[in-house]
């Protein structure tokens, strides 16, 4: 992102075959990412109760495979007002999906300390 | 970055290095791009709202039927098969319109709209199979958050695919004009963020959800 060199657009029939390698080598990897999602996800080789957060890491590398050779983006000096707006982005999907699950999961502590409690003088 | 150059050259003035001058304001193309690419951003928010109630009641499912129930494995295969070959094909069809290739568009486009259908088919006759066997969204709060994301994400689909019917339409009509290239510009960046939802959906609700 802190490149300051500007490096003029090349606008060439030279250019084709380059962008078609670059979708073909996205596919490929994004291919390989997900059988390895499929094939985790089967296997009795690894360790089970790992396999879930396996499976997260793989969705995030094939994210980030699709971002970088579908959508083109790069860390150039025209591209910062995209990558800073992912960033924001990526900030507010954490937030909602992390703060999401703490606070339920929290919530449900509470819950079923409270039950315990109420159902105390049943119990006696 | 165009309104820090602005920025720049009232405090310079005068004798501000050209370069700044020649940039000027931002070409509409890369605005459209951007406003789109905001948009994109504000709909993976919607999404991961969705996603957060999914991972919450993803255990309430109130003695009705789990995911290791009622995914097929094979279904999603073909599924994801289906949905990262149209992207690809997307890819290729935006190649053809920047080197103006009409046959080449009308191609990928044909084959990109015919993946994505394979996918829409795919997936409301699994939602068909499942309400037959009972499992509707009123069954249970995690049938309702299942069918509340992943239906979401299939809207979209059909809306993209509705969008590209469009698309083929203006470039027959009208041919590659500065507008109907823009358009086409947001409509592959739609079709690959769809992509980018489905590698999430697949990884988290349907392969995390048939491991028992």
């Amino acid at each position: 992102m802190s490149a300051t060199h500007h490096q003029p657009a090349p606008v060439l029939a030279q250019e084709g075959p380059s962008h078609w390698l670059i979708y073909t080598t996205g596919l490929l990897v994004a291919v390989i990412l997900t059988a390895t999602s499929f094939w985790a996800t089967n296997t009795s080789l690894l360790w089970a109760p790992g396999i879930p957060l396996g499976l997260a890491v793989l969705a995030i590398a094939q994210m980030g495979v699709h971002l970088v050779f579908f959508l083109h983006m790069t860390s150039g000096p025209d591209n910062t007002n995209h990558a800073l707006a992912l960033a924001f982005g990526v900030l507010v999907v954490f937030m909602v999906v992390a703060g999401s699950l703490w606070i339920m999961a929290d919530l449900n502590a509470s819950m079923m300390l409270a039950t315990k409690h109420t159902n105390m003088p049943m119990h006696h | 970055m165009n309104i820090a150059t602005a920025v720049e050259l009232g405090h310079i003035g005068q004798e501000a290095p050209s370069s700044a001058v020649k940039a000027g304001p931002a070409s509409k193309e890369i605005l459209v791009g951007y406003g789109f690419w905001i948009f994109l951003l504000s709909d993976i928010v919607m999404f991961a709202a969705l996603f957060a109630g999914y991972a919450v009641l993803v255990h309430a499912t109130a003695g009705g039927p789990a995911g290791d129930q009622l995914f097929s494995q094979l279904t999603v295969a073909v599924e994801t098969a289906c949905l990262l070959a149209s992207s690809y094909t997307c890819g290729l069809m935006s190649l053809a319109v920047g080197a103006r290739r009409r046959a080449g568009f009308y191609f990928a486009a044909v084959i990109t709209f015919a993946l994505g259908a394979a996918f829409l088919a795919l997936e409301l006759g699994e939602f068909a199979e499942m309400i037959a066997h009972g499992a509707t969204p009123q069954r249970s709060a995690f049938l309702s958050a299942f069918f509340a994301l992943v239906g979401c994400h299939g809207l979209h689909v059909g809306i993209g695919l509705v969008w590209l019917a469009v698309m083929v339409a203006q470039v027959a009509i009208k041919g590659f004009r500065p507008s109907v290239v823009r358009r086409l510009q947001c409509y592959s960046l739609f079709w690959h963020a769809l992509d980018i939802i489905w590698v999430a959906l697949f990884s988290i609700v349907y392969l995390m959800g048939v491991r028992p």
